[in-house]
């Protein structure tokens, strides 16, 4: 699949109290949620955010809390994927799980800047810089976790694997 | 074998496993609260599974917006009411609540050599009991409540030896500060943090609840102890509540084989890390060089020593969270505030962990201390430490906090601050009115 978008670029530790402040933790409704989207961090990104756009940080992004609500946010208001130099691991498995893609690239996270236009590649890893005329691999997945993604999310995949029968 | 690899491996039915390997875990504990059980019952639903895999290893406890600050909590936390009524789960009404992680090892529910996965970040607290335990999201959550499972990816560990004799006013969070100030919020990440060393043999259980609390801001997986007669003590003691094993041996899941007429030695051997075990590092440090810490806004990292910390008034102190709200805590704070009052341009809340820590409180005098001190007093939630209610930041406010996070907008206004330290730190803080190392204010 090919993601396209223009980047909205962050930093380091942008923590999951950034991402969606707990504040908004009395509602679960990930469309309701995605309009406090880094509002504490990055008032403005909400109202430049367009369908289809990208996040780029640097290190640990998704920092913080267990909370799904933060990927959820993410996903609803329209980004498409999130390259970083890493990610926290709770946030990892959490957008796996709902199917987020995350990708992991070091150089990609440094020199990509805010504004550039991407295209993603999630079946070869590519990540093309389009404005600045650059190409990054990503560090592909575990093919046990592909298996997540393929299925189009933990609970399919659970599904599928209990071959959707209802348990005794 | 790592403490946390033989667990990992007694649930997994395999007889080693190795960092890096993916292995599906069977489950002793599953857990969430009213900000995360509403997500993981609408997934669990679209699981289509009737039933829950086993109602008595999953808890639900209302502590993050409970007492209901507001209609949409009350509605989160009704759902979660019903749906543990519906299941027959284990559920702790706000009477019986406290903050989960201080609620769950008091209530005997917690068991060394047991798996726990939370939709809380902060479960990571168990491994204090030698658990492995570990935060997840709510779907994640939702399939190990259908399942009794989740896969994991074996971590390394890196394990830390605290030598030495700690100082006055030095303690467990003081312990977990300077080392995240060491390593940085991301030394730890994917990994486990295994405590050891004659400093934290020395620490109560409730200064090694503080230190694995926050091993989640070290970016780590889990936070761990091996297991000593303190842990044993501490089992002993809660352990009336809980009903599906032995106390002392070590807990395997059903369906894993179990171990028949453990003897001491392989209790002991099953219940520690080997001499042999591989880590990813050795992080050694001398506590006796080390003074209380704060960790100044906007990182759990950005650590000072007290000595260092220089004239910062505050507006509000809290004492309490899933961190420093044990009675441990809770007397430490009283030792200052004892004929002591709060500064007049301050407010000091102070929120015991539990129902039981609240009247052991009581019935040791503590809160009246406190009351007499100016300091108010709230029943058991999560409530200001992540800016839900009960002492929310305005514009320009500062607050130290015995709490796990400073982020931006933690505790309210983004244009708020917090600052992290321990309970002694905190208490001598209220009396004076700005940070102040605790031999300041007696």
């Amino acid at each position: 699949m090919k993601l396209k978008g223009k980047v909205h670029k962050f930093g380091a530790n942008v923590d999951t109290d950034a991402i969606i402040p707990a504040r908004y933790l009395n509602i679960s409704e990930p469309e309701k949620l995605a309009k406090q989207c880094m509002e504490d961090i990055a008032p403005e990104f909400i109202t430049k955010v367009t369908p289809g756009d990208i996040i780029v940080a640097t290190a640990n992004f998704g920092y913080g809390s267990s909370r799904e609500h933060a990927p959820l946010a993410i996903k609803a208001c329209g980004i498409s994927c999130v390259i970083a130099q890493s990610f926290a691991r709770i946030f990892f498995r959490n957008a796996i799980n709902i199917g987020l893609p995350l990708l992991e690239c070091a150089e990609a996270a440094n020199e990509i800047e805010d504004g550039d236009i991407l295209e993603v590649d999630l079946s070869s890893w590519e990540i093309k810089n389009i404005s600045k005329h650059k190409t990054f691999m990503a560090n592909p997945y575990p093919e046990f976790m592909m298996g997540i993604i393929n299925a189009g999310g933990l609970i399919e995949y659970t599904k599928k694997r209990r071959g959707n029968s209802p348990s005794p | 074998m790592t403490l946390a690899e033989k667990i990992l491996a007694a649930h997994s039915g395999k007889e080693k496993v190795s960092p890096g390997e993916f292995i599906n875990v069977r489950l002793d504990l599953v857990l969430a609260n009213d900000i995360t059980a509403p997500l993981a019952i609408k997934e669990f639903q679209r699981l289509e599974v009737p039933k829950v895999f086993d109602p008595t290893k999953i808890v639900m406890v209302p502590d993050h917006f409970c007492p209901n600050k507001d209609i949409s909590s009350a509605e989160q936390a009704k759902l979660m009411r019903e749906f543990a009524k519906e299941q027959g789960l284990i559920y702790f009404e706000v009477g019986q609540m406290g903050i989960e992680h201080v609620l769950l090892p008091e209530q005997g529910l917690v068991l060394p050599g047991q798996v726990i996965v939370g939709a809380d970040s902060h479960t990571c607290t168990y491994g204090a009991l030698g658990a492995f335990a570990t935060g997840m999201g709510s779907t994640d959550i939702a399939v190990a409540m259908a399942t009794g499972e989740v896969w994991m990816k074996v971590p390394q560990t890196i394990k830390f030896i605290y030598h030495g004799k700690l100082s006055k006013w030095v303690s467990g969070k003081d312990l977990i500060l300077y080392t995240i100030g060491d390593i940085g919020v991301d030394g730890a990440l994917y990994l486990v943090m295994e405590f050891s060393g004659e400093a934290v043999d020395e620490l109560p259980m409730d200064g090694r609840f503080t230190m694995a609390n926050m091993a989640i801001e070290a970016g780590a997986k889990a936070g761990i102890f091996n297991v000593d007669d303190k842990t044993k003590e501490y089992v002993k003691e809660h352990f009336h509540q809980c009903h599906h094993s032995e106390p002392f041996a070590f807990c395997h899941s059903e369906g894993a084989e179990r171990p028949k007429n453990l003897t001491q030695d392989k209790l002991r051997e099953e219940s520690q890390s080997s001499e042999a075990a591989e880590y990813a590092k050795i992080i050694e440090y001398d506590v006796s060089r080390i003074e209380p810490q704060v960790a100044f806004p906007h990182l759990p990292s950005n650590t000072k020593p007290i000595s260092q910390v220089g004239d910062i008034k505050l507006d509000q102190v809290v004492i309490g969270s899933c961190t420093n709200g044990r009675l441990d805590d809770l007397r430490v704070a009283a030792k200052l505030f004892k004929g002591r009052k709060v500064h007049p341009k301050l407010r000091c809340i102070i929120i015991p962990g539990s129902q039981k820590v609240y009247l052991d409180a009581l019935r040791e005098g503590l809160i009246e201390t406190f009351i007499e001190a100016g300091a108010v007093v709230s029943t058991p939630t999560c409530g200001p430490c992540l800016g839900g209610h009960m002492g929310v930041l305005a514009a320009g406010e500062r607050c130290l906090a015995t709490t796990n996070r400073n982020f931006v907008g933690r505790m309210g206004s983004p244009q708020s601050e917090v600052y992290l330290a321990s309970p002694a730190v905190a208490a001598a803080s209220a009396i004076l009115g700005r940070i102040a190392n605790p031999e300041e204010s007696i």
